[in-house]
């Protein structure tokens, strides 16, 4: 069994699976249900100034069939008086010591403000701060959430705030809806906090009613964006969780969140320089006991890599991760189909037919058999066929020898750059 | 047995997908490309096209789809040995399972029935007419095709309604009347006029045919089960399987099967249909009796389960020699004899022969013979076509019988021992013999031109 407690800029769980803050954490007795359930950590609903909330509020995407591919919500943060959160806070936290009880916190972007509710949620004993720049909705238009978190000097500031009073670690939850995340995740880093979680949601519009014409989820007929999250947007956030842990002035720990549905997800973004990971989506779908497999599939995986703690994990594909003029144009893989193994519904041919570069044939064996074959010399390596294979292992991209050394679009430029200034003939290079 | 007892032992057996059940099936299908099931439907219709559009709530556009390729899609997808054909040819049988193409089909099919969908409409009309002798699946399709192109097209049916053996001759907990007359009403909604109760060559003249139409189909199917050849079949308690069915398809259900001891004679699908038919009017025992082995038999492996399932039991290689009668002249026993398998015979089955002094006598109430069907000889000869046994010759590729004018489709061209006297052969064959008029009806005019 190897060890799966993390230390997120000194918060500390037994294993690296929080709840994100969301309708799951909205209370004591569910985040209690989480931690018997054996969750590592909660990051509570977002406390502030008590607010309103519409019904309806949810509304989901499916897709070929499937339910939940992604989700969105209108809902906003607490709706329930802060001394009942912090009731229920110090109760939670007394019951079970060894998890991390983070609060999350929104309030209106001035000084005050902030040192208050500082003081009273770490009066109650939580292990850290998170604090929401990200919500995307109806906070926003009041000046909080998004509206701050889509500004660097916002961000800087009210961070910078925080960091004065409080005592345990400053987590900045940061909106994706922006140009360059990292831009507000260097800000977050430069008003001192200890650590930044990404993504929240995505503004979005989950769908159109065919037969009402009404938005979906509608509210008397009328919409709103929402917050988009669930699988669908797992490549978004990881991206910009990658390009945060890549960044060079971004030297602080990161709480990744967007999409995580299992064990596999929290590797991929614990690789990609995540210290744990928060989850909402999944457990809105099928309830706190999926943790139980998210624990024992780590576990297991870890234990096959042979691998110690879960920490050592963290970061380790974030220098595979690069811009792509550092890649190396002279790499080369083809696909191979092999014809055991394939089923002959010749969806490869297809999309290779009309949606990529023609070199895959339909040809007919000396026993009237027919069989796909891909043309390699014409093959340039884009996947598409083996992406749409519904059959494991039936087409696999082979990497082919390359007559040339490596060498990359900026070496490439650099090495132009170089000869322009002499007078030797380029164009035969 | 109560009525609604009965009633309801003829109810439909196969429940249909739920809504959930249909979006499921049809996002598993793989939509591939030139897809082997396509092939493998004799009427070739686009199943991973009918399927996507399950799956993309274009239900309308699913059960055209499947009709505008089989005029009778809606009762070919309860009937056919799809395990033999679509499914059998699912890319899927490979890897995981084969998507159900027949209960997708029929879920598009029964959802076109439940919103009274007009799926076709005719063509302009050019000015030719063509009679279709027969209202079955061959004769409903080719004037489906036919009204599409254009035609003004009669169909001449000797029964109550079209539909042929989808309406009377397979039971209705499989294929529901209601399914086939919907098909009927679909043709009948592109103009084509069916004259019903007119037997062709009795109530209306072969000759009057051939001089008032410019082209006519024939596509009359096959008669009544032929005679056994033994002592005893006029006594009461011998049936004819397809009468039997179709009685239970247009009259009240009634009790004088109940409790009794049945058997049938032949092992093909109506043999499969009036055993289980049997079981269902509350018979106490039902016995197919088969002359040849399982190896030999006709009737579909899922249709040979059903019956088993049903409790029907099976005698291989037991012949009848006799039914023997009471003195009121009511069956009361069948004497069978042993059979042994010869020599193979032209059709390619090895011929039964009797053991000598294998006789035995079984206690029986009601025999049903189900040993094919008699062709319609006198019809066609009164057509003056050239013919191999009841088996009108025709040109494969365009359906011409002898009588350029005349083209027939369906079992009255169908050859024993030549593939399989399907539902969805009958429909596909009727397609081409419309495009055959067409082709022969324009090429005249072009030539007169």
């Amino acid at each position: 069994m190897a060890d799966l407690s993390i230390n997120l800029a000194g918060i500390k769980s037994p294993n690296p699976f929080w709840l994100a803050s969301a309708p799951p954490t909205n209370s004591g007795y569910q985040v209690q249900r989480a931690f018997e359930a054996g969750w590592g950590g909660a990051v509570w609903k977002t406390l502030g100034e008590p607010i309103l909330n519409v019904s309806s509020r949810f509304a989901a995407i499916s897709f070929n069939g499937q339910r939940v591919m992604g989700f969105n919500n209108i809902e906003l943060i607490t709706d329930r008086p802060l001394e009942e959160n912090l009731k229920e806070i110090y109760e939670t936290k007394k019951r079970f010591p060894d998890r991390a009880v983070v609060a999350s916190l929104m309030v209106e972007p001035k000084r005050e403000k902030w040192h208050e509710i500082v003081k009273r949620v770490e009066d109650v004993g939580v292990d850290g701060l998170e604090l929401n720049f990200g919500c995307p909705h109806g906070m926003a238009e009041r000046g909080m959430g998004s509206a701050s978190g889509q500004v660097p000097e916002l961000v800087e500031r009210q961070t910078y705030w925080v960091k004065e009073v409080a005592r345990t670690p400053v987590i900045v939850k940061l909106t994706p809806n922006i140009t360059d995340i990292t831009a507000t995740a260097e800000a977050a880093a430069q008003g001192g906090a200890d650590a930044i979680s990404l993504i929240n949601t995505i503004n979005s519009l989950m769908g159109v009613d065919l037969d009402t014409w009404n938005t979906i989820p509608h509210v008397a007929g009328k919409g709103a964006h929402g917050g988009y999250c669930g699988p669908a947007v797992k490549p978004i956030a990881l991206n910009m969780v990658a390009e945060c842990a890549r960044h060079p002035r971004i030297r602080i720990p990161i709480s990744g969140i967007g999409g995580i549905s299992n064990w596999r997800d929290a590797v991929e973004f614990m690789l990609m320089g995540a210290t744990g990971v928060q989850v909402c989506t999944a457990v809105m779908h099928h309830g706190f006991r999926i943790i139980e497999d998210m624990i024992e599939g780590l576990n297991h995986y870890l234990d096959e890599k042979g691998i110690a703690s879960v920490m050592d994990i963290v970061g380790k594909s974030v220098s595979k991760y690069s811009d792509w003029g550092d890649l190396d144009l002279n790499y080369k893989v083809v696909a191979r189909i092999h014809r055991e193994r394939c089923i002959q519904c010749n969806k490869c041919y297809i999309s290779c037919e009309d949606a990529s570069h023609q070199c895959i044939e339909r040809c007919i064996d000396e026993n009237r058999k027919e069989y796909l074959k891909v043309r390699e010399e014409d093959c340039v390596g884009c996947n598409l066929c083996s992406i749409v294979c519904p059959v494991d292992g039936a087409i696999e991209m082979i990497e082919v020898p390359s007559e040339h050394p490596p060498m990359t679009w900026n070496e490439r430029q650099a090495a132009l750059g170089r000869l322009s200034g002499c007078s030797v003939d380029i164009k035969s290079l | 047995m109560e009525q609604s007892r009965l009633e309801k032992n003829f109810e439909e057996v196969e429940p249909g997908l739920t809504d959930r059940e249909a979006m499921e099936e049809a996002n598993r299908c793989l939509y591939c490309y030139d897809a082997p099931c396509i092939r493998a439907c004799p009427t070739g219709i686009d199943i991973p096209a009918f399927i996507k559009k399950i799956a993309s709530g274009n239900v309308k556009g699913s059960a055209k789809s499947i009709m505008l390729s089989n005029p009778v899609g809606a009762s070919c997808a309860r009937v056919c040995p799809t395990e033999e054909l679509c499914e059998g040819a699912c890319v899927l049988n490979h890897s995981t399972k084969p998507i159900m193409i027949g209960k997708l089909q029929r879920y598009a099919t029964d959802w076109a029935i439940r919103n009274k969908e007009v799926l076709f409409q005719a063509g302009r009309k050019n000015g030719k007419t063509v009679a279709v002798v027969g209202g079955g699946p061959a004769g409903l399709s080719s004037a489906r095709e036919l009204a599409r192109l254009g035609y003004e097209v009669t169909i001449f049916e000797a029964e109550n309604e079209a539909g042929g053996l989808n309406t009377y001759g397979i039971v209705s907990f499989r294929l529901p009347q209601n399914i086939s007359l919907w098909e009927v009403n679909q043709i009948k909604s592109l103009g084509v006029q069916i004259r019903t109760n007119t037997r062709v060559g009795k109530d209306i003249e072969v000759n009057e045919l051939l001089e008032c139409y410019d082209a006519v189909v024939l596509a009359v199917g096959m008669g009544k089960v032929p005679k056994l050849g033994i002592p005893g079949e006029d006594l009461d308690g011998v049936y004819d399987a397809i009468e039997l069915i179709k009685e239970t398809k247009t009259k009240p259900l009634t009790d004088r099967l109940v409790g009794k001891r049945v058997v049938v004679i032949g092992a093909g699908n109506t043999a499969i249909d009036a055993a289980t038919c049997s079981v269902r009017l509350g018979a106490e025992n039902v016995k197919i009796l088969y002359r040849r082995t399982k190896e030999e038999m006709t009737a579909y492996e899922f249709e040979y389960e059903f019956a088993k399932q049903d409790g029907v039991e099976f005698r291989w290689l037991t012949a009848p020699k006799r039914i023997i009668g009471d003195s009121k002249g009511k069956v009361t026993h069948v004497e069978c004899v042993r059979m042994e398998l010869g020599e193979t015979d032209a059709d390619g089955r090895r011929r039964p022969l009797p053991v000598e002094g294998s006789e035995l006598i079984m206690p029986v109430d009601v025999v049903i013979k189900a040993i094919g069907q008699e062709r319609h000889i006198e019809l066609i000869e009164a057509f003056g076509l050239e013919h191999d046994h009841g088996v009108v010759k025709v040109n494969p590729e365009t359906y011409q019988t002898s009588n350029p004018k005349v083209f027939a489709c369906g079992d009255v061209i169908f050859e024993r021992g030549k593939g399989e006297a399907m539902v969805v052969v009958a429909a596909q064959q009727g397609k081409e013999a419309a495009y055959g008029i067409h082709q022969y009806l324009t090429k005249a005019v072009s030539e007169t031109a």
